[in-house]
């Protein structure tokens, strides 16, 4: 049993690994302030999300567990209200080039 | 398993050197916080690729304070850019 789930906390971590790789890579890759913002967000909450789930099934005891995965919730509610705050911080302070956008909702309101 | 947590911290630490790379290169405030959060959840999945290493679980209370502290840091900082325009 012990070695189904070290194979599948296995897969899980380096899962998790590769997406954080892949926020770093577009983090550095995109061009632009909103687009950075998804790389910055979304790859790297599922990324934590695997490697918390993976180190999970390794913890012995129960109450360990639960904690890792409190903290996997957390990320998942507060990374996307972050990343909010961020994109309108840069919308509001005029760093963001507003003409590169496609689509422009916020203009009429903010 | 050994091979895989070191693997795992490996790339973590290019995650990491990543995100600073934008941190340092980010033209505007609002980069360098995008790529603070960033480095934040890749901090978080090293102590828990450490908690699943050792598999006790004393550095976990300290997981959801790092998660939750950089939440609100994110937020702050955000607030500030957005009030003070600090470009």
């Amino acid at each position: 049993m012990s070695a189904v789930l070290d194979v599948i906390s296995a897969v899980l971590l380096l899962l998790g690994v590769g997406f954080a790789l892949l926020a770093g890579l577009g983090l550095l890759r995109f061009p632009d302030v909103f687009s950075r913002m998804h790389a910055a967000t979304k790859p790297a909450t599922l990324g934590l999300l695997c490697v918390v789930l993976g180190a999970a099934l390794q913890m012995e005891d129960g109450s360990d567990a639960v904690k890792l995965l409190l903290v996997g919730a957390f990320q998942f509610l507060t990374a996307p209200v972050a990343a909010h705050m961020i994109g309108r911080a840069a919308y509001r302070s005029g760093t963001g080039d507003l003409d590169a956008l496609v689509v422009d909702e916020l203009k009429d309101v903010s | 398993m050994t091979v895989v947590v070191w693997i795992c911290l490996v790339g973590l630490t290019i995650a990491a050197g990543l995100c600073l790379v934008r941190l340092v290169r980010g033209p505007s405030v609002p980069d360098r916080i995008v790529a603070l959060d960033a480095l934040l959840l890749v901090v978080v999945a090293g102590i828990a690729v450490g908690a699943a290493a050792t598999g006790d679980g004393d550095f976990l209370a300290v997981l959801v304070a790092v998660s939750l502290l950089g939440f609100v840091g994110t937020v702050t900082v955000a607030r500030f850019v957005e009030r003070r325009g600090a470009a």
